[in-house]
């Protein structure tokens, strides 16, 4: 799941939030300290998420620092589908 | 000492030739803002100063003296020249917080063009209305953004240039674009500077407004006169500083205080081109050795909720005057900064209008946590009755924020559009769209806006602009958007919205709104919440009550419903 997962946030990042000729994003781009999402295009980016995969992330785990990377992102979204059971 | 001394006795005896004199400026004479940041610093024998300290995400470093920042604003002026561009044209700056942002400023000054700084984040349609509206001759923008200039580039015949500051020659430059790289450019060394005066336009910042499209507000290489004094008395710049504005200059902060004052003042100015981190921005006050940070309540509420313990990893010692702008600061945050930082962060208050510091809490004068202080030497500000457009003759009556328009930075008009200008006063008061009180003191105590404009973490954000997006989208058949309350950045957009027969409310639907906003627009402008509604709040005669659904937001009292449409 773990790879199935990344693949489909990068997807979505790049076809979201990217122009068409950017660099190509790694698992660990940074996207938010890299300027790639901002703190409130991070807001739309959560939603996705949550309808994605039918999870609620609650605002004070949704930091700049946990969705700094595509990696770092599926780990958050693992850890709460595991809640969800 | 702090540079502005006592700020009763500089109120008694004020008069902005003090500022004259210190820059060396006599009415009548030739006043550049790119001379006054670059050649005239090094003139004063502070060449090998370091003027910028700059850092990108990915952790690379640059670093330009006072004659790197004087020879590179040189080159940007002549390559510009060298495409034809001429005085009192407007040059786009589009272009992340990289250094060809801040020394293109200069350039496009010193040949006596317009500076036009957008936000890289805009999205093509609010791009589109702002460089349309100026009738923009060239856009200055890196390989990452010019995608979204190309696409709004037939609707825009003015654009005879699309300068690329990165080109790398991977993919082929297209219809209008022309490739410029500071580094491989030959450092031009004598620039004619263009003899701007008084009154020649140097900056157009385009600000959003209750009704129609943004407007853009006209600037002249005068306003240096306000922001220099300002800079040095409110925000209290010194010579040795180590100075670090954290505003983006496509916001006026970005220019008039990231750009203007501190190099015309010779300070040394550190950039961080990242994305916000509590972490990171520590890190970065460590490192530069920051000794005055101007930043805006929604970052410091962000600190503040990262938590305190945070700041134990880092040496913040070297940190000696902090001030805010953007919105009001909430007294939490001043009481914050005073326990974890050692002082407090001085409220400053202005507008794109104003162009500098117009009211403000200053070094060495009381401060109170959660007002905007006092009217700048020289500033005469007051709280008007809004039925009588009068100054109210007693204290602590909420009403309109005026001022005198007098200073040497006030706007001189809206581009292309002097009658909103106009408007802009009453009774011999410019208006500034704000509510606040004076207390017996003569503090100022902000109370909201006047209007419907929604202030998102320091942010203007016009309803009309973001209903108007919207109305594009297939789905959507009518919309309403207000200000919603919010922890972090005072307030966000909600978008009420009225669904087209054959769409359904879902959460898809919901997210497909959002991105699409944000593409058009901008992420600011982007609904954080949608409310899909079987109908909208409206008069009689069909005008949508925007009041009803903000006082449902804020938990406000609905008021009159008298005008209120039937079901």
């Amino acid at each position: 799941m773990a790879d199935e997962l990344k693949d489909i946030v990068l997807n979505y990042v790049t076809k979201e939030y990217l122009e068409d000729d950017s660099e190509p994003l790694t698992y660990d781009t940074p996207l938010i300290s890299g300027g790639i999402v901002d703190s409130f295009s991070m807001v739309s980016l959560k939603r996705f998420l949550e309808n994605k995969y039918a999870i609620a992330i609650p605002d004070a785990e949704a930091t700049p620092e946990a969705f700094d990377s595509v990696n770092k992102i599926a780990a958050l979204v693992q850890r709460f589908a595991a809640k969800k059971g | 000492m702090s540079n502005i001394g006592s700020y009763d006795e500089r109120v008694k005896d004020f008069s902005w030739a003090i500022a004259e004199k210190e820059l060396g400026w006599k009415p009548g004479d030739v006043i550049n803002i790119g001379w006054y940041c670059t050649d005239r610093i090094c003139e004063q024998g502070k060449g090998s100063k370091v003027a910028l300290h700059w850092e990108g995400h990915t952790g690379a470093e640059k670093i330009y003296t006072y004659n790197d920042i004087r020879l590179a604003a040189n080159t940007i002026g002549a390559f510009l020249r060298g495409l034809g561009l001429k005085d009192g044209e407007r040059v786009c700056l589009f272009l992340d917080r990289i250094p060809e942002l801040y020394l293109g400023f200069l350039g496009i000054l010193k040949i006596g063009a317009i500076a036009q700084p957008l936000f890289s984040a805009f999205g093509d349609e609010s791009l589109f209305v702002r460089l349309s509206n100026a009738e923009t001759s060239a856009v200055i923008t890196q390989k990452k953004h010019a995608p979204k200039v190309r696409k709004i580039l037939d609707k825009l015949p003015h654009i005879r240039h699309i300068i690329i500051v990165d080109h790398d020659g991977v993919a082929p430059l297209k219809n209008r674009e022309v490739a410029f790289s500071l580094e491989k450019a030959a450092p031009v060394e004598h620039l004619d500077i263009h003899p701007t005066t008084a009154e020649s336009p140097s900056v157009l910042h385009y600000t959003s407004g209750t009704t129609g499209m943004p407007k853009g507000v006209k600037h002249v290489h005068y306003s240096l006169i306000s922001q220099y004094l300002t800079a040095r008395w409110a925000l209290d710049l010194r010579d040795d500083d180590i100075y670090w504005c954290t505003a983006d200059p496509g916001w006026v902060t970005g220019t008039s205080y990231g750009i203007i004052a501190p190099f015309a003042i010779g300070v040394t100015q550190c950039v961080l081109d990242a994305g916000f981190s509590a972490e990171a921005w520590y890190k970065w006050i460590e490192k530069r050795r920051v000794t005055m940070w101007y930043s805006a309540p929604t970052a410091i509420r962000s600190l503040m909720k990262a938590g305190d313990e945070i700041i134990k990893k880092f040496d913040l010692s070297s940190l000696r005057h902090l001030a805010s702008v953007g919105e009001p600061l909430n007294s939490e945050a001043v009481v914050w900064s005073q326990k974890v930082l050692g002082m407090p962060f001085y409220d400053t208050y202005w507008q794109t209008e104003t162009g500098s510091i117009v009211i403000s809490n200053y070094p060495g004068m009381e401060v109170r946590p959660g007002s905007m202080g006092k009217p700048f030497p020289g500033i005469t500000g007051t709280v008007l009755d809004p039925v009588k457009n009068e100054p109210y003759t007693t204290h602590g009556k909420i009403g309109l924020v005026a001022l005198k328009f007098d200073w040497p930075s006030r706007m001189r008009t809206y581009w292309n559009n002097e009658e909103a200008f106009q408007k802009k006063f009453r009774n011999g008061w410019y208006i500034t769209g704000d509510r606040s009180r004076l207390d017996k003191d003569g503090y100022f105590w902000f109370a909201g806006r006047d209007d419907d404009i929604i202030n998102t973490a320091g942010h203007l954000v016009s309803p009309f602009e973001v209903e108007s997006a919207l109305l594009e989208h297939p789905a959507v058949a009518e919309s309403a958007v207000v200000s919603k309350p919010d922890p972090i950045n005072l307030e966000v957009v909600k978008a009420f919205v009225t669904l087209k027969p054959g769409f359904t409310a879902s959460k898809d639907l919901d997210l497909e709104i959002m991105n699409f906003i944000r593409k058009k627009l901008s992420s600011l402008a982007m609904p954080q919440e949608i409310e899909f509604v079987p109908s909208l709040p409206k008069t009689r005669s069909g005008k949508i009550m925007r009041r009803i659904l903000h006082a449902k937001e804020w938990g406000e009292e609905i008021g009159d419903t008298s005008t209120l449409e039937n079901d």
